[in-house]
């Protein structure tokens, strides 16, 4: 009884010793702790595997044509995987990203082709459109306290079936929108922008795609929000304990609301880009790719239950995908195994990922 | 000193959950550079004199005074704007967060203007490091996630965030209930750190062991009432120990103990029982 009364006022806590055995984090348990990690090595293991298995003559794997071919893909799969990774982080699900990507591609092809509306008024009409979308799932989580899952998963359906039934009755029973006209206004300078190439040569004559620029600016604004800015620190705390993070006067919700919104924005501006590139749209494309950008985002390190990950390994993500997608057509395997490959990669990047995370979460002693 | 207004008063609350009577006439206080322990068992009105005085719940009846003014808290903000923070010992912290993110949350301090607006991480993690240096804690890494803190030292993260952002009376809710006896020394040790800050500190625990090394005033609730209240010296530890435990109940149990158990080990605990009650007569 007395020894309890007296470790308060005794000037050397039992604490004080102990400190001088810990020694210094060195800087290898620190990258160890990095969400990132396991999708870096994924991403390599992945690259090296393909360029060992790679079936077409002079292994353009390896040269410009090969990279140009899976950075298009990851930057589809990126410019979405990362703001969904930030709003995995901030603790909720983002179901309709997917139809949201086609429906956005059928509202503006619609507006081009059909309503022949200027293609950069077209643009803003498109993202607006969105972004009441986003709002809308945003405050429905926030206001019902529903499960994320279940209320972007009644956006899914609503929008397909908006998709569909929409595109049936606008186009005359076709599922093609694509456009017509030889110049509509304005889409020359918005394929540009959006939906053209850069760097091509006489290795590579079609060039990048320029959505591998708007992936990697995503990724860049998104890490700097993230980790640079207020309303990052209240992404983390937002998916880490949003009952702790109200306690001290975090706007959870807003900041819920905005993550929604960004995944919508995104989701339009994977819609833009298809749409600028093609010339077309289908109706029920994108449908089924919401579980590839969680993927990505999973693969990158985000914790399913938020609270932990980063926006450049959902990116590192997004490239574990495109270069599984890309390189089985390489390696001249049947595509169906795509999907066996993926399932692979998810599970080992899972495994790893939890192992990091406890790492980085529990006491070192 | 003893004239100024205590920095925190309770007069008369009442508080009703619809025919429930959770809180009856309580009174308590906290003057600045003093700690007033809250003793209850299980059921006592704890929580709910916690919530009314981090602005929760309104009193039904009776008033809260800050520096001798009556105060109605509208919400949880007014009572924070007015310097009394609230230390749930389950919401303190985010584990995965580091020390520095979590010691600002909310309140991240920013430099340069416009789309370049931007944690200002370097004096975040020099302030976070200083304060926790106050405290007696040396945080080896700023970067270091709070999970990886001991449950004591992270208790002390929410503390020094809350003196450090201006808190004059800190609620600290059971801080010391869920851990181990080591680690509860760390924290009373911090208790005593913010008393010497001139903080008025409100304990809330179920321990007199904890309550009474580190408490200028007890306040024992019961059944929602207040039925004792003391200066440090007019009480001992074993004093308010038996009364913690219930004095006449805790008699009644030992009988009880005594007639039904047949075992030398329970006969023993009731003799010890016994003991100890004649004792503290």
């Amino acid at each position: 009884m007395s020894a309890t009364s007296e470790v308060p006022h005794t000037p050397a806590t039992p604490g004080t010793g102990e400190r001088d055995r810990l020694q210094r984090v060195s800087a290898i348990t620190q990258a160890l702790r990095r969400p990132e990690l396991g999708s870096v090595l994924g991403a390599i293991a992945i690259f090296l595997l393909f360029a060992f298995f790679d079936s077409t003559p002079n292994h353009i794997w390896l040269q410009q044509t090969g990279f140009a071919s899976w950075l298009q893909q990851a930057a589809f799969f990126g410019i979405l995987s990362v703001p969904v990774g930030l709003l995995m982080i901030g603790g909720e699900f983002d179901l309709s990203t997917g139809v949201m990507s086609g429906v956005t591609a059928i509202v503006m092809a619609l507006l081009v082709s059909k309503w022949h509306v200027n293609a950069w008024v077209a643009v803003v009409i498109t993202f607006a459109a969105a972004a009441c979308v986003g709002l809308i799932n945003g405050v429905l989580v926030v206001k019902t306290k529903l499960p994320s899952f279940i209320i972007t998963l009644a956006t899914f359906f609503v929008l397909r079936g908006l998709s569909v039934g929409g595109v049936e009755l606008l186009n005359s029973g076709n599922t093609v929108v694509s456009v017509t006209e030889a110049h509509p206004s304005g889409l020359a300078s918005a394929k540009t922008v959006f939906g053209s190439s850069f760097l091509a040569s006489s290795a590579l004559p079609s060039g990048y795609s320029t959505a591998i620029l708007w992936f990697i600016g995503v990724t860049l604004v998104a890490t700097w929000v993230l980790m640079r800015t207020r309303f990052g620190n209240w992404i983390f705390a937002a998916g880490g304990d949003q009952y702790a993070a109200r306690n001290v006067g975090v706007p959870v919700n807003r900041t819920k609301i905005i993550l929604f919104l960004s995944t919508a924005l995104a989701a339009a501006l994977v819609g833009v880009i298809s749409f600028t590139q093609a010339s077309s749209a289908v109706s029920e494309q994108g449908v089924g790719y919401e579980f590839y950008y969680i993927i990505a985002a999973v693969v990158g390190g985000c914790l399913l239950t938020g609270g932990y990950g980063s926006a450049f390994g959902a990116a590192v993500g997004a490239c574990v995908i495109g270069m599984a997608f890309e390189g089985v057509i390489y390696a001249g395997w049947d595509s169906s195994w795509d999907f066996a490959f993926l399932g692979v990669i998810l599970l080992l990047a899972v495994v790893i990922n939890t192992f990091i995370y406890r790492r980085a979460s529990t006491a070192r002693r | 000193m003893s004239e100024a207004a205590p920095l925190l008063e309770v007069r008369n609350v009442d508080k009703y959950f619809g025919s429930v009577n959770a809180l009856r006439e309580i009174n308590l206080q906290v003057n600045a550079g003093e700690v007033t322990c809250v003793l209850g068992d299980n059921g006592a009105g704890k929580s709910t004199l916690i919530k009314i005085l981090s602005g929760v719940h309104q009193p039904d009846k009776g008033e809260v005074l800050i520096d001798g003014q009556p105060v109605r808290f509208s919400g949880p903000r007014d009572a924070r704007a007015l310097g009394i923070a609230t230390v749930f010992q389950d919401l303190a912290t985010i584990p995965l967060m580091s020390v520095w993110r979590n010691f600002f949350l909310g309140n991240e301090p920013t430099k340069g203007v416009g789309p370049l607006r931007r944690l200002d991480v370097q004096r975040a993690q020099r302030i976070m490091l200083e304060e926790m240096a106050k405290m007696g804690i040396e945080v080896r890494e700023p970067n270091q996630p709070v999970g990886t803190l001991s449950g004591g030292e992270r208790q002390a993260v929410a503390i020094a965030r809350a003196v450090y952002f201006g808190a004059r009376v800190l609620i600290l809710d059971e801080p010391t209930s869920a851990l181990g006896v080591r680690q509860s020394g760390i924290v009373l040790k911090y208790i005593v750190q913010a008393r010497s800050m001139g903080r008025g500190v409100i304990f809330i625990t179920h321990n007199p062991h904890h309550a009474y090394p580190v408490g200028d005033r007890f306040v024992l609730l019961r059944r929602g009432r207040v039925f004792g209240s003391y200066m440090k010296a007019e009480t001992t530890i074993d004093q308010l120990t038996s009364m913690m435990a219930g004095g006449a109940e805790l008699e009644a149990l030992t009988h009880e103990l005594q007639s039904l158990a047949q075992e030398p080990e329970v006969q023993e605990l009731a003799s010890e029982l016994q003991s100890e009650l004649s004792a503290n007569a």
